[in-house]
């Protein structure tokens, strides 16, 4: 690790819907240390050069979500991106497929809609108080969905998908995944109502299997995988509904 | 005019404690509503990056009075015995709950939860989620939260100033980010649970968000901050970053080594006994400040380091236990764990001190809880035990939660219009901030100068000298934070506003920071003081206070609560 500064161009979107009718792009050519990710030139450019700049970022170790963005085309998480696997000039954008706030802020409103549509949270059959301790879980069974409960909501998913580019009610690769995560751990007995909400328009099955989202997730999630094994899961008890009463549940 | 939300209770900050509180309140009533208010989305929060577990009694080796006892001796006999007594016994059911709504508690073969060791525990008993114990603790609550309807959203909703009427709180003014437009959200009890304030320094584990909000915002009401001498040191963050890497390395058998490849916590005497690198937190940075300051540190760019060596643990066991770390070496240090040590250094973690509460989370000024880090429950006192700060989010979360509530229950909401007429004038305060182009003074000027004065005044050994000269550049980087120069007129996702608000805020932390160290004339947790390197429980064994007002801050004593352990030399 040198120190030594070399220099980077980078292209930023701006936008701000107080001033302008259409994003525009601000360039700034900045020096750089070779360990830098992409958001350390953001903050750089923040705090030395242009202050108007907007964009979101907290943790910068990748587990707190907030700094996705599109750099050369590509989502990617911005504190996690090594600046050394860019040339001289680096394009920085908003994620794509969904509406701009402001310069790099994009408005996530309609995501958290989706994230919630799945009912992300424990369904018992029957609650069980404190005091009857936890619910014995085999390491196979934690296995089972653990992978799925690793999603940080970066968005990138959605930013890469081709399903959202055109339908942007698609529930989407994080939603799917964060409720295929609850339906497949051995705690929870809320399949029945999710899977419906995994049926509807936009659910599951409005997924081309592009397989993007898995190539862009920085936290191997697998989402792709989340969805082909949700929809498999609701044929499997749509099916069953014809020849048992209640999807084949006792 | 100022849109006016009504609400019972208001809780601002969406981790940990803030949305435990948020639970525990709808499920005290389920009738009442609740404003959960918070600067960022929920998930973003800084809970999301603790990485080692939360210590709560679980196998049948262990007791309740076992860990009471690692607590207050962890604290350095300046936890409240009381508090800490309330928190042992409550925190099993908190983490059982937890495991309830969905946490993916890593387990034995058997199925139950698993534990580890975990630094200053007499036994395993952190339980944990592989290594992102945080992450998974916090999206299991925002995820759980959610199927309350009685809990209402203000995602990226910036709190500028506590609405006081009467005596009593009765809501905070808002800014509401996306539009720069101000709120007045009404409750007749608010809860602070903003967590705290590392970015007061130039090298922390602490997101970006961590400046300290809720800390000065109870300040600024009347309420002291107490303890605040106390910051804990965390002893492995990456050179540079600052970037955090868990006690668990440790925990699951990773050793410290110096540049001669020696256990210094074993070859030399740092007071650890047999605990080596299972000692507390404050103990460990001073013995790794101590080897580099001897010459056995290794030179880097980011300055001198020592190794965490987890070679010998396997790829099997860092896979399975240690799977974020591994992620984190390889892409911030360039290291990757299974092959090499990981170059580390002392790093600004945590605040042991807060928001002056009792032990039900309430604060002096009625209708005022502080919960998590935010607040100084003084069950931490000079030193916290490593997981013991996410089980605290939960119990005292949950306390704080329920006693709003039932705070609320009986209290006045107070004038709305008098109200609102606060939150007008706040409104024309941030106006007058926004694109203030005749200021002279740079935001990232002023705060890195902050900074530099809290490292050189407040770090891992302090001398008077250094501290009281970081009260003086404080009390005057204060005067310039009043003529910050800032260029963004745009009310849309205004981040320039928001960091000269974040920077006032740091500053009132760090100033209380400076003058309770600079009071503190002896040793003692994580205050060590080179002047006076013992601890004197004859004049010191006190919390100290430091109250805002009109003239100047003022440093003042509380008693602490003993009881069951009398103060005994700290010795491992």
């Amino acid at each position: 690790m040198s120190s030594s500064p070399t220099k980077k161009t980078f292209v930023v979107t701006r936008f701000d819907p107080d001033q302008d009718e259409h994003p525009r792009t601000d360039t700034y050519e900045i020096p750089v240390r070779e360990d830098w990710k992409v958001l350390d030139a953001l903050n750089y450019i923040k705090d030395e050069v242009d202050p108007t700049l907007s964009h979101r970022w907290s943790c910068r170790m990748a587990v707190c979500g907030s700094c996705g963005m599109q750099v050369n085309g590509e989502p990617k998480l911005t504190c996690k991106t090594a600046l050394a696997e860019y040339g001289d000039t680096v394009v920085v954008a908003p994620l794509a497929n969904f509406p701009v706030v402001r310069d790099l802020v994009v408005e996530m409103e309609a995501f958290m809609e989706k994230f919630k549509a799945v009912k992300p949270w424990m369904i018992h059959a029957k609650e069980r108080a404190a005091e009857e301790g936890t619910y014995l879980q085999s390491p196979a069974e934690l296995q089972a969905f653990k992978q799925f409960s690793m999603c940080i909501n970066c968005m990138l998913c959605y930013a890469a998908c081709p399903v959202v580019a055109n339908e942007p009610s698609f529930l989407g690769p994080a939603a799917v995944a964060l409720g295929h995560r609850y339906n497949q751990d051995s705690r929870d007995d809320g399949d029945a109502e999710r899977n419906e909400v995994f049926r509807e328009d936009g659910g599951v099955f409005a997924c081309s299997y592009a397989n993007e989202c898995s190539e862009v997730c920085p936290k191997n999630v697998d989402p792709a995988a989340a969805v082909q094994q949700a929809k498999l899961l609701n044929v499997l008890d749509w099916a069953k509904s014809f020849v048992v009463p209640r999807g084949g549940k006792s | 005019m100022v849109e006016v939300h009504q609400h019972d209770v208001v809780i601002v900050g969406g981790g940990a404690a803030g949305l435990r509180a948020a639970i525990a309140a709808v499920e005290a009533d389920p009738n009442a509503s609740i404003a959960l208010v918070s600067k960022v989305y929920p998930m973003r929060s800084h809970t999301v990056s603790a990485e080692g577990g939360a210590a709560a009694v679980a196998r049948p080796d262990d007791t309740l009075e076992m860990h009471g006892y690692d607590t207050v001796k962890g604290s350095d006999f300046l936890g409240d015995q009381d508090v800490i007594q309330y928190f042992v016994e409550q925190a099993p059911k908190e983490l059982t709950l937890l495991e309830h709504w969905g946490c993916p508690w890593s387990r034995n073969d058997d199925g139950s939860v698993a534990t580890r060791a975990f630094g200053g525990m007499t036994t395993k008993r952190t339980w944990f989620a592989a290594d992102k114990v945080g992450f998974h603790m916090l999206h299991t609550l925002f995820q759980h939260s959610m199927r309350f309807d009685g809990i209402v959203r203000f995602d990226e909703f910036f709190v500028t100033k506590l609405l006081v009427e009467d005596g009593a709180v009765r809501g905070v003014a808002a800014l509401e980010i996306r539009t720069g437009e101000m709120k007045a959200i009404l409750g007749r009890a608010v809860i602070l649970a903003t967590g705290g304030a590392g970015k007061c320094f130039p090298f922390t584990t602490n997101g970006n968000i961590k400046t300290g909000d809720g800390m000065s915002l109870a300040y600024r009401a009347g309420v002291p901050l107490k303890d605040m001498e106390f910051v804990q040191y965390h002893p492995t963050g990456l050179p540079g970053t600052g970037i955090l890497i868990t006690e668990a390395t440790r925990g699951e058998g990773g050793y410290l080594r110096n540049a001669d490849g020696e256990r210094f916590l074993v070859e030399r005497d740092y007071g650890l006994g047999t605990k080596a690198e299972l000692g507390p937190r404050d103990m460990i940075s001073r013995a790794i400040y101590q080897e580099v300051q001897a010459g056995r540190g290794i030179k880097g760019p980011y300055g001198d380091f020592v190794h965490l060596d987890l070679t010998h643990l396997g790829e099997e066991k860092i896979n399975s236990r240690l799977p974020f770390v591994r992620e984190l070496g390889k892409t911030y240090a360039g290291v990757d764990p299974v092959h090499e040590p990981i170059p580390i250094r002392p790093v600004v973690h945590y605040m042991m001190g807060g928001v002056d509460t009792d032990i039900e989370g309430a604060t002096l000024l009625p209708g005022l809880y502080a919960a998590g880090e935010v607040a100084a429950v003084s069950m931490n006192g000079a030193n916290r035990l490593g997981s013991n700060s996410l089980t605290e989010c939960l119990v005292f979360g949950a306390k704080a939660g329920e006693k709003a509530v039932e705070f609320a229950r009986h209290a006045s909401a107070g004038s709305e219009g008098r109200l609102r007429a606060q939150a007008e004038e706040e409104a024309g305060r941030i106006d007058g901030l926004r694109g203030k182009k005749k200021g002279g003074e740079r935001i990232a000027q002023v705060r890195r100068e902050m900074t530099e004065a809290m490292e050189e005044g407040c770090g891992v050994y302090r001398e008077q000298s250094s501290m009281h000269q970081a009260c003086r550049d404080l009390a005057q980087l204060k005067g310039r934070a009043a003529d910050l120069v800032l260029s963004d007129e745009s009310k849309v996702f205004n981040t320039e506003v928001l960091t000269a608000l974040e920077l006032h805020n740091m500053l009132d932390v760090a100033e209380s920071v400076a003058l309770a160290a600079a009071a503190r004339k002896e040793s003692r947790g994580a205050h060590a003081c080179s002047d006076f390197p013992t601890r004197n429980d004859q004049e010191y064994l006190h919390h100290s206070l430091v109250w805002f007002e009109p003239g100047g801050p003022r440093v003042d004593r509380k008693d602490v609560t003993l009881g069951t352990w009398e103060p005994e030399e700290r010795k491992y």
